[in-house]
């Protein structure tokens, strides 16, 4: 199926470019990786609204991909159609293909609860619910239901260290993840979407609302999840996008994808002028 | 050296600054006195029961007491909390206030169990289930039902829920018959009533938690009945069970609707089918105009408002704790 959109017509420019690129990924030890989400004519509108606009990627396993661009330009819609968090917007209509592992998410047999238990996601504010570290970092393999089958106090050790926060919290599990300062609380939020081991992790500008000291923390985590995650990251911070991700997608206005390449190729070479100018402050 | 010439800093006003200062004090004690209004209302209306109740206890009021009015004993303690038969104005009178105390408090607690599971349902269906085009309709709804006169539920329990639903149950089921008049009809009835009270501020409490927190648990692969009871409704607790306490406290003084539905028969029962009495409706029968000031009966009134009077001020303290007990912050 990577190849059908190929031989679709295709009027825009921008499409010719992202889809020469993107039929090929190599991991970060070069050798070639399957894309694990792939948009195909993607569109989204909010009632009349066109929030995404013939939208084609093919992102990578086991990378970081970042996508960036200005205000208003669609990536957060993006980022809410691979796990379906755009249901609970009731004007929201999406129409093309958002596949995970080649499997419309968007089919009527798929089960948008399902879908989210493989693809965790991270908001741009940090949001623990009110209860203990420990029950916040357990929420997701109790709800889904794994509570019994895994040894829960090692599960959530191991999230705990995966998102660099054992350290700190390991001799107060039972205090409020409200307690916590906002980083910390940012870091206990991605112990609690990888707690349950989903394959992909959706990150809404996950730094926007921390101090330099915690973003950078949490930029640390992110390159060490690649190795087990396929991380997308929506960021409004060109800078942080060409620190921390393999890939980067610019979406401009009116929702376009309009260049997905290597982050080095689009912080230096990039294919599109408008790239360019956003890339350089001229535009955006 | 003269102080008159001394300009200062210009601040001590000059012109009309003073009326100004003046009409701002003159604000202030009339809202104040508005606030008060309330306040001594309430502390009147204790003293007023208090001392009242005095008398049946005593022989003699507070007030009459201090003006030398000796105190006897009219009606003992023991004999008012412990004793089983209720019937001041029989021909043998009995002061055990018990048989009321019952009726007051199974009414109460089967309201309960009315109210709170199908007001906290509603609740949770209204604030996270139902689209806007449903709640827009269904909470208004609602709130009329909570604006029907109590005498009209009573007029629904006397007319229909004990003749055209419990009786028929009643006499199928387990052969009795029913009369005008039975304590499950009571429940029923101030349990419906309450249902809005419950399933209003439930719903306000529920939809002040913010969405991230919902979003958080739906991208964990929560369901919606997952966030609504795992997430939604612990965060909201205090002001859930805040609704409860008030619905609690309503169904305690309600009156004339449990008047009608569950009769004037002062009795301790385990039979729902039975007629029994609240303190709210032995009240209002003796309160009815026939009853001559200065009897015992009459005094027996204040006696049973001011019990009545402590238990629902009990609940409000019990709510005021469990508010400051369990507020959540949301940052």
């Amino acid at each position: 199926m990577a190849t059908d959109h190929e031989s679709e017509p295709t009027t825009n420019d921008a499409q010719l470019i992202t889809t020469d690129v993107q039929a090929t990924g190599t991991g970060r030890n070069g050798e070639p990786t399957e894309p694990v989400v792939t948009a195909r004519d993607l569109d989204v509108h909010y009632g009349a609204e066109q929030a995404l606009n013939d939208v084609d990627i093919d992102i990578p396993e086991h990378r970081v991909t970042a996508i960036i661009g200005p205000s208003g330009c669609g990536k957060s819609t993006f980022l809410r159609c691979v796990n379906r968090m755009n249901d609970q917007i009731d004007s929201c209509r999406i129409d093309g293909e958002l596949s995970f592992h080649g499997k419309n998410v968007y089919d009527e047999d798929v089960d948008p609860v399902a879908l989210r238990r493989k693809i965790g996601m991270v908001f741009q504010k940090p949001n623990p619910f009110p209860k203990s570290i420990y029950d916040n970092v357990a929420y997701g393999l109790r709800v889904q239901g794994m509570a019994g089958d895994v040894d829960l106090d090692a599960a959530v050790e191991r999230a705990l260290r995966g998102a660099a926060l054992w350290d700190e919290v390991n001799d107060q599990l039972d205090s409020s993840g409200l307690d916590l300062s906002g980083g910390q609380q940012q870091r206990l939020c991605i112990a609690r979407a990888i707690a349950p081991d989903p394959e992909v992790i959706l990150m809404d500008e996950p730094t926007s609302a921390l101090d330099p000291v915690a973003a950078s923390k949490i930029e640390d985590l992110i390159d060490d999840l690649a190795d087990e995650y396929t991380v997308i990251i929506v960021t409004h911070n060109m800078q942080q996008a060409a620190r921390i991700s393999d890939k980067t997608a610019v979406f401009l206005t009116g929702g376009n994808l309009v260049e997905f390449d290597e982050t080095p190729t689009i912080f230096e070479n990039p294919a599109d002028d408008r790239v360019e100018d956003y890339i350089t402050g001229k535009f955006g | 050296m003269s102080t008159e010439t001394n300009p200062g800093p210009g601040i001590t006003g000059g012109g009309g600054a003073e009326e100004d200062m003046a009409a701002n004090r003159r604000a202030r004690r009339l809202l104040f006195g508005c606030a008060a209004i309330t306040v001594v209302t309430t502390l009147a209306i204790f003293f007023v029961l208090l001392d009242n109740a005095a008398s049946y206890f005593f022989g003699a009021r507070f007030t009459e007491m201090l003006l030398g009015a000796s105190a006897e004993r009219s009606v003992t303690f023991t004999e008012f909390f412990t004793g089983a038969r209720w019937a001041p104005d029989h021909a043998t009178p009995a002061h055990g206030v018990l048989p009321i105390v019952f009726g007051t408090l199974a009414i109460t607690v089967g309201a309960a169990f009315v109210s709170i599971p199908i007001g906290t349902a509603t609740a949770i269906y209204l604030s996270e289930y139902a689209s806007d085009g449903v709640r827009a309709k269904l909470k208004p709804t609602l709130e009329i039902l909570a604006g029907i006169p109590t005498i009209v539920y009573g007029y629904f329990a006397i007319a229909f829920i004990n003749p055209v639903v419990l009786s028929p149950i009643a006499e199928t089921l387990f052969g009795i018959n029913i009369g005008r008049y039975s304590m499950l009809s009571g429940m029923l009835v101030v349990g419906i009533m309450t249902i809005p009270m419950v399933s209003s501020i439930s719903e306000d409490a529920m939809s002040a938690v913010p969405d991230d927190l919902r979003n958080g648990a739906y991208a964990l692969g929560a369901t919606k009945f997952d966030v609504s009871t795992k997430i939604v409704l612990p965060a909201s607790i205090s002001g859930v069970f805040a609704s409860y306490i008030l619905a609690v406290s309503r169904a305690i003084g309600e009156t004339m609707a449990v008047t009608l539905a569950a009769g004037f028969n002062a009795n301790i029962t385990p039979n729902p089918f039975d007629e029994i009495m609240t303190m709210t409706a032995y009240m209002v029968s003796m309160a009815r105009g026939t009853t001559a000031v200065g009897t015992v009966e009459y005094q027996s009134l204040f006696a049973v408002g001011l019990l009545l009077f402590v238990m629902t001020l009990a609940m409000n303290l019990c709510n005021d704790w469990f508010k400051r007990r369990f507020q959540e912050e949301y940052r």
